[in-house]
């Protein structure tokens, strides 16, 4: 395996709360999915609703990796995600993977969406994520590319959400939370500009480790 | 949405339509009350899951939440 990158981690109070953890569901941007499936669902003793979907996205490879893996160009990306949604506690966690491509990129991401123990009308969201590569000599500009789309993502998943959740309320969303999102999302940059240069560090620091990995 | 197996939209339509059903009213309520779903969801399976073979996505034997619990930087 590849060296693992530094999670990027932050609480986002911006969001009010959801009508149901199921919006949460919506935060793919639907534009680039092309299919979506529940593969496995159940409910737990504990009344834990437990699924995992499979999606297919279309692939946007960067044209430097193209090179690479012609033969991966045509190839969709498929994705799994896990939940469990906890209706006793208001609490969802998701976790989100490419299950092909893995030897180019494998990202990871870790959601958690929580009521706000200070204001219950909002609802948290923590997003981490981990980028890794076991391409050797390219390794470290697949992961600085991966970092860089996870950076893009965090505004156009946020937006998404507030999207459907001011469809499910009937109104536009107010001048308050897009003013509230703008500010979250420069710091969302700040921590995101921060990750690139930890993980350059990183990178350099783990290259002689990557020899034995690959 | 579509499903991976053209043949299975309709099915995952029908399942999609009882389970959001049953999400909003039953299990986010807490009430517990038999899942009036299974049915059309062992049929919706049945479909994808061929589907899934057919087209050789590897989702076999992976553990739930992930792959990564308790991961390192250089794992």
């Amino acid at each position: 395996m590849a060296s693992w990158l530094e999670p990027r981690a932050g609480f986002n109070k911006l969001l009010p709360p959801p009508p149901s953890p199921q919006l949460a569901w919506h935060h793919f941007p639907g534009k680039h999915v092309l299919t979506e499936d529940i593969v496995h669902r159940e409910v737990t003793p504990d009344q834990k609703l437990l699924s995992r979907r499979l999606l297919t996205k279309t692939n946007r490879m960067p044209r430097w990796a193209e090179r690479f893996f012609p033969a991966n160009v045509a190839h969709s990306v498929y994705i799994l995600e896990d939940s469990i949604v906890d209706p006793k506690n208001r609490t969802m966690t998701t976790f989100t993977w490419n299950i092909n491509h893995a030897r180019l990129m494998v990202v990871e991401e870790r959601c958690v969406y929580q009521v706000n123990p200070e204001n219950s009308n909002w609802t948290e969201v923590k997003r981490e994520a981990w980028v890794s590569s076991s391409l050797f000599g390219v390794s470290r500009a697949v992961q600085e590319f991966g970092l860089a789309r996870f950076k893009s993502n965090v505004t156009k998943s946020t937006k998404g959400f507030e999207y459907v959740l001011a469809r499910m309320q009937g109104e536009a969303p107010s001048k308050t939370l897009v003013e509230t999102a703008k500010e979250a999302t420069e710091k969302a940059k700040e921590t995101a500009l921060a990750a690139t240069e930890k993980a350059k560090d990183l990178a350099s620091k783990a290259a002689t480790k990557k020899k034995h990995y690959v | 949405m579509n499903s991976v197996g053209e043949a299975c939209t309709e099915l995952k339509r029908e399942y999609d339509q009882c389970f959001n059903r049953w999400f909003a009213e039953t299990f986010l309520k807490g009430e517990r009350a038999a899942d009036p779903c299974g049915q059309l969801f062992r049929r919706y399976q049945l479909c994808v899951q061929k589907a899934i073979k057919e087209k050789d996505i590897p989702i076999e034997g992976l553990e739930f939440m992930g792959p990564s619990k308790g991961k390192t930087e250089n794992s």
